[in-house]
């Protein structure tokens, strides 16, 4: 039987279907983001009103700051300390505490975020630290080293071992093994890894919300609290530029992971 | 296999760094959970009693310890409201769930089907949503779902309805925005186990005279059940304690818990109602986070 046969009628109308469902409320919000009208369902012409607006709206400019930093900085030290914990866990072998290690890597990638904002917070006020850029970093860290880890580690999980072991039976110790071998074999997956923390930091609301301090509002903060009082065109035009800013990173996140299928093996999904 | 010994080594010191700052960030977070989930509201800073100071001395701790009760517990089995928001939670979670997989799984199904090089474009496809902000994803649906908005509008052109529908502050809202937001995660395990399957098995059962819904209800469906447990899994922990979701697009008459949790917190300011009401989420969030770890692992082990 050919591969075409098998595609049923079906097959191809559930298919345009789930794509249309996925995309075009996303397509429309674009849209609208360059409608003159002030109404939102009244179509008024093209034009980029609402960009001036957001770009004259200080409180959104300075959240939409705050966001980029936390997501920066947080996203790097997730990477760093993701890319660890994948290492030990998939060529650590037996470790004391093994379990215990995997197990608090595994349980924030579903735990609901109002427990792991909560939480947090409750610590940063028994430690009596300032609220604000710090402690939602440090938030963001914990939640996205996670995922860091998870892909990190699939893609150690794919890499032939065989490479470090020779390296080592040249002479490299297990250190040089790793950062000349199986360092450059995993890049991709880092920055995918990267670019991942580096977006669900720049979407999460409800571990922020709890994390920050007054006067120190995040971009998804500022978003929820207009989103509440109803549907604005400036906020259809801040959601049209996080959409192409991620598009961005999504560009880029393909282009190394479409590096890393032509070294070998297709990488993480993610 | 020595190699392989003394490359653990080193490897294991790699965990040291987020070890650490798991503890400290993860772990430890809890025990303050649960430590002012026995504690007393206070309007003070911070708004709860009694406080620990461990300077004070050892009697002012014990009497401290003393101070410590189930109060917060009792109270959220007695009032209705909490027992509500948590059966609504789950009835919520099950209910999305599965409408989550009665949507997902042809879509998954179609994917799988697609011709080999197609395959991955649709993946793509499929995450790229999930990588757009949930917030703005959320927003979306309100653009479309309000009174004047297109949903109404298109309704109303095709005359199906000669009034406006009220869709926004409905649960259909809240289910429409949680498939369109968990699709993904149903989607992606889904569609990973019915691409491993072999179509020869599907073949031999319609070659042997099967209709093709019991084919499929004999053949693919039964070997898909690893994805369908997976995607499941994956919905169904998040949604129980979603937020964002309801707040945004259902009524307020009904909450979840994770609502509930957030008002007991950010209005009321009862945070150790609030840290009670987190706990019993967490326990009764345990048995299907256990369960998902050790699909996770049980994955791993084999993608190796």
């Amino acid at each position: 039987m050919s591969e075409a046969s098998r595609l049923s009628r079906f097959n191809i109308a559930s298919l345009a279907l789930g794509l249309a469902f996925l995309y075009l409320p996303i397509l429309i919000l674009v849209i609208y983001s360059f409608n003159a009208s002030r109404l939102v369902t009244v179509w008024g012409g093209w034009s980029l009103r609402w960009y001036y607006e957001f770009f004259g709206d200080r409180a959104m400019i300075e959240a939409a700051w705050m966001s980029l930093r936390v997501a920066v900085s947080s996203a790097n030290i997730a990477t760093l300390l993701g890319t660890l914990a994948a290492v030990a866990l998939s060529r650590g072998e037996r470790f004391r505490g093994r379990t215990l290690f995997s197990g608090m890597l595994y349980a924030p990638l579903v735990m609901p975020e109002v427990i792991a904002g909560l939480s947090l917070l409750l610590l940063f006020v028994a430690l009596n630290a300032e609220r604000g850029f710090w402690t939602v970093t440090i938030a963001h860290t914990t939640l996205t080293m996670c995922f860091v880890a998870v892909i990190v580690q699939s893609r150690l999980g794919s890499l032939d071992r065989s490479l470090e072991e020779a390296a080592m039976d040249l002479g490299c110790n297990p250190v040089r093994a790793f950062v000349a071998v199986t360092l450059p074999l995993i890049a991709p997956a880092i920055v995918a890894g990267w670019m991942l923390a580096f977006t669900l930091s720049l979407d999460d609301l409800v571990i922020a919300s709890f994390t920050t301090g007054p006067g120190s509002a995040t971009l998804p903060i500022r978003i929820y609290s207009e989103v509440r009082l109803g549907v604005k065109p400036e906020i259809n035009a801040i959601c049209t530029l996080v959409i192409a800013l991620i598009a961005v990173v999504i560009v880029i996140a393909s282009l190394a992971s479409k590096l890393s299928s032509s070294q070998g093996e297709s990488a993480a999904p993610l | 296999m020595s190699g392989r010994r003394i490359f653990a080594r080193p490897a294991r010191f790699a965990a040291i760094a987020p070890y650490v700052w798991m503890v400290l960030f993860f772990l430890v977070p809890f025990g303050f959970v649960l430590k002012i989930s026995l504690s007393q509201t206070a309007i003070a800073q911070p708004p709860y009693e009694p406080v620990f100071d461990l300077m004070a001395g050892w009697e002012v701790l014990k009497a401290a310890f003393a101070a410590l009760s189930l109060d917060n517990f009792k109270l959220l089995v007695s009032d209705d409201i909490y027992v509500f928001a948590y059966v609504r939670s789950l009835t919520v979670a099950v209910t999305a769930s599965a409408l989550l997989l009665m949507i997902g799984y042809p879509i998954a199904y179609g994917m799988a089907r697609l011709p080999r090089r197609w395959q991955g474009v649709a993946m793509v496809l499929v995450i790229v949503p999930f990588w757009t902000s949930f917030l703005i994803r959320i927003y979306a649906w309100i653009n479309i779902l309000q009174h004047d908005g297109l949903l109404n509008q298109i309704l109303l052109a095709l005359h199906l309805v000669s009034q406006p529908v009220v869709w926004l502050s409905t649960d259909s809202a809240m289910y429409i925005g949680i498939v369109y937001s968990y699709l993904p995660f149903m989607i992606l395990p889904l569609y990973a186990t019915l691409a491993k399957m072999e179509p020869v098995l599907e073949e031999a059962a319609s070659d042997l005279g099967a209709p093709p819904w019991r084919v499929f209800w004999l053949v693919t469906f039964p070997l898909s059940l690893p994805g369908v447990g997976a995607g499941v899994l994956l919905c169904f922990i998040p949604i129980v304690g979603e937020f964002v979701i309801p707040d945004l697009l259902a009524g307020s008459n009904s909450l979840m818990i994770g609502q509930t949790l957030w008002l007991e917190f950010f209005t009321n300011k009862d945070w150790p109602v609030a840290s009670a009401a987190a706990m019993v989420l967490l326990v009764v969030l345990l048995v299907p986070l256990l369960l998902y770890e050790r699909l996770q692992k049980r994955q791993l082990e084999q993608g190796r």
